[in-house]
């Protein structure tokens, strides 16, 4: 039963392996479906372009439902499974810096390794400056620390917090998910090309 | 031979396709190790092994790096340092097949090369400073959050893409005209 390495039958040395493959799958999926370029990963928010929320949402579908699966079946302990904690403040604070980021940067740090592999010089400067803001992070922590610390929550879904069932959350999601597959499609064709 | 002279360079997976594989890694990852897949956590260790071999006497007194510090472990012997170093080899493998593997400034015609490397470095720097402060990146919070149901997981996925939504407009000159 899974997780693999949680019960044992995967040594740690192998664990390191692992990362290794798991890293490079990732890697090739991601740039074969063009997250190497940053005209192509913005058009979502221009309407040129929706690989991104499609690549996003579909596997999102595909990883909650089979996770969930997979708990029912008995395959996988769904509760040792790891739950991102959850600090409303700094949740949503990070996430709204993250997404300036994004739309003044064109990439996300995944998507800019990918950039850096392929030889995009922009990826590289955005990757040097991701180092950056890190860095400068480490410095301002003593005063931001309140703030990343508030609105502990610990370990909890989303089901939980709503109080709804996980197999109707993950319908709702597919449902919401093929409304916006549909929805994208129809922008798509209003907007005009945008040759990249 | 036609095979190869074919440029391939534009042509990607149909993004249901990638996103269905993308998916299929995850719940592999999840059942191998109990975690999902991240993209700030290998850069992050790469940051406190520099200022630890700088300053080692700094990282000793400093807030942050001390409880990295204090572990006494090398903070490069980590999972997400290992799967970092597999994300730049699989994305080089894929975009040397299509023969996307060139050294060039990607940006629309319509801004000068200049303004995309600043553009790009000021957005890295908030990538950088924003995942810190989110417990991680598009990779590590939003999507393997969202995958086992975390709450900070969609609330850091809304806040990315709504921003980003939100903020579009006032950046379009960036990308389109």
């Amino acid at each position: 039963m899974g997780p693999l390495t949680y019960f044992g039958e995967i040594s740690t040395e192998w664990n390191y392996v692992i990362a290794l493959f798991i890293g490079m799958a990732f890697g090739y999926i991601m740039e074969a479906s063009g997250f190497s370029s940053s005209r192509k990963l913005i058009g979502v928010f221009y309407g040129y372009d929706f690989a991104v929320i499609r690549v996003f949402f579909t596997a999102t579908l595909v990883a909650i439902i089979g996770l969930l699966y997979m708990g029912y079946f008995g395959w996988i302990d769904y509760s040792v499974l790891f739950v991102h904690p959850t600090f409303v403040a700094s949740a949503a604070i990070g996430g709204v810096i993250m997404g300036l980021g994004f739309i003044m940067g064109g990439f996300c740090p995944g998507t800019s390794l990918c950039a850096v592999a392929i030889g995009k010089l922009d990826g590289w400067v955005f990757t040097i400056a991701l180092f950056v803001g890190i860095f400068l992070y480490s410095q301002v922590f003593p005063w931001i620390e309140p703030l990343y610390n508030a609105g502990d929550m610990g370990h909890i879904k989303i089901t939980e917090y709503f109080g709804i069932s996980q197999g109707w959350f993950a319908f709702g999601f597919a449902v919401v998910a093929v409304a916006v597959f549909f929805i994208t499609t129809l922008i798509r064709r209003k907007v005009k090309d945008v040759r990249y | 031979m036609s095979f190869w002279k074919e440029d391939k360079s534009h042509v990607y997976w149909n993004p249901y396709f990638g996103g269905f594989m993308l998916g299929l890694l995850l719940i592999l990852t999840f059942y191998i190790t109990g975690r999902g897949v991240g993209a700030t956590g290998g850069t992050k260790s790469a940051v406190i092994t520099t200022v630890e071999t700088i300053s080692p006497e700094y990282a000793q007194r400093s807030k942050y790096y001390s409880k990295y510090y204090d572990e006494g472990t090398n903070p490069m012997k980590n999972w997400l340092v290992f799967e970092t170093i597999g994300i730049l080899a699989g994305a080089f493998l894929s975009g040397a097949l299509a023969g996307r593997a060139k050294f060039r400034i990607q940006h629309p015609p319509h801004i000068t090369s200049n303004k995309r490397l600043v553009f790009a470095s000021i957005g890295g720097l908030l990538f950088g400073f924003g995942s810190q402060f989110a417990r991680g990146c598009t990779s590590g919070a939003a999507l393997s959050g969202a995958a086992v149901l975390s709450l900070g997981g969609f609330i850091t996925m809304i806040g990315i893409f709504g921003t980003a939504y939100l903020a579009a407009y006032f950046f379009r000159k960036l990308w389109i005209n």
